[in-house]
């Protein structure tokens, strides 16, 4: 009884609503690719972060990162290190390091901040104080540059 | 509640949506750059074009544009290719040859798409200078943590 002249009247007010609809449609898929777009790029970024500066974040990055990108984050530097293990033979290969083609064993820095005591391969500590400069192992310094704490000197 | 035949300025991605063939609910006027009388401008001279100032993204909307069912769409598919090509090699020769210069006049009159070709090409002069000049092995600062460096943040205890 009531039901069919409920179905008659939501027939006849179908075309308007079908208009409604699309048009809300529209606004929730857009709203959708804008929220991916953002995330994404956020992802990117973070990767990037595993290339440019290192497997472990500044605080002061990962307080800005939600759970699930700290989350993405640890698995992708698991998935690289597995990667780089896998490659290069017994010892594994650190694609990480050498992105500059190295032109030399040892190279010329100046450090820009006071990061504190340094040890390099002979057991040895140096110093590092700000503007002081030192003649180190390329591969010892490279992260340290990445990081902003060392600069490079091309003599 | 919208009057049948009434005219709106609405977004791309929602005149897209509502496009349906089967129900006519919209249908989409052309912007006029795209329209005959400006396209006649292009295949005159698109050179002289201020594409910054008609788009600023003429190439990617004026694609988007084929999607609806225009009887113009082959005419402004053929302008839009023409245009590119007509103007791409003075954008390659400029981004090749501006170094270390002010290239703002340069890209005052490009659209979006031509502007990212631009810079492509400024990176490649700028790479290859870099190396000429023997700092292409100069190991550099994360750009990421640089920016983060000159910012501050409340204190957060590690």
């Amino acid at each position: 009884r009531g039901s069919s002249s409920f179905r008659s009247e939501a027939k006849s007010g179908r075309t308007d609503l079908i208009f409604l609809i699309r048009f809300r449609h529209c606004y929730l898929l857009r709203n959708q690719r804008c929220i991916l777009a953002y995330l994404y790029d956020r992802l990117l970024r973070i990767r990037a972060l595993r290339w440019e500066y290192g497997s472990v974040l500044p605080n002061t990055i990962q307080f800005h990162m939600s759970t699930e990108e700290v989350e993405w984050f640890n698995r992708y530097k698991k998935s690289l290190a597995t990667y780089m293990r896998s490659v290069g033979g017994e010892e594994g290969l650190d694609l990480t390091q050498d992105i500059k083609p190295p032109k030399s064993l040892y190279i010329e820095v100046r450090c820009l901040r006071d990061y504190g005591e340094f040890e390099i391969d002979d057991g040895t500590t140096i110093l590092l104080k700000k503007n002081s400069q030192h003649f180190l192992p390329r591969w010892k310094c490279e992260q340290l540059i990445r990081q902003g704490v060392l600069e490079h000197i091309l003599s | 509640s919208f009057l049948q035949g009434s005219k709106l300025e609405i977004p791309l991605w929602l005149a897209k949506g509502l496009r349906d063939s089967k129900r006519r609910i919209i249908s989409v006027e052309l912007p006029k750059i795209y329209k005959e009388a400006w396209r006649t401008v292009f295949t005159a001279d698109a050179t002289v074009v201020d594409l910054h100032k008609m788009g600023p993204y003429y190439y990617g909307f004026g694609s988007q544009l084929l999607n609806f069912d225009n009887p113009e769409n082959p005419e402004i598919a053929q302008t839009i290719l023409q245009t590119f090509i007509s103007r791409f090699r003075r954008i390659m020769d400029d981004s090749q040859n501006a170094y270390n210069e002010d290239t703002s006049v340069l890209v005052a009159r490009l659209d979006e798409l031509e502007r990212t070709l631009f810079q492509a090409g400024q990176k490649g002069l700028n790479d290859f200078h870099c190396w000429e000049k023997g700092q292409a092995s100069q190991i550099t600062a994360s750009s990421l943590v640089q920016n983060y460096g000159k910012r501050k943040f409340p204190d957060v205890d590690g």
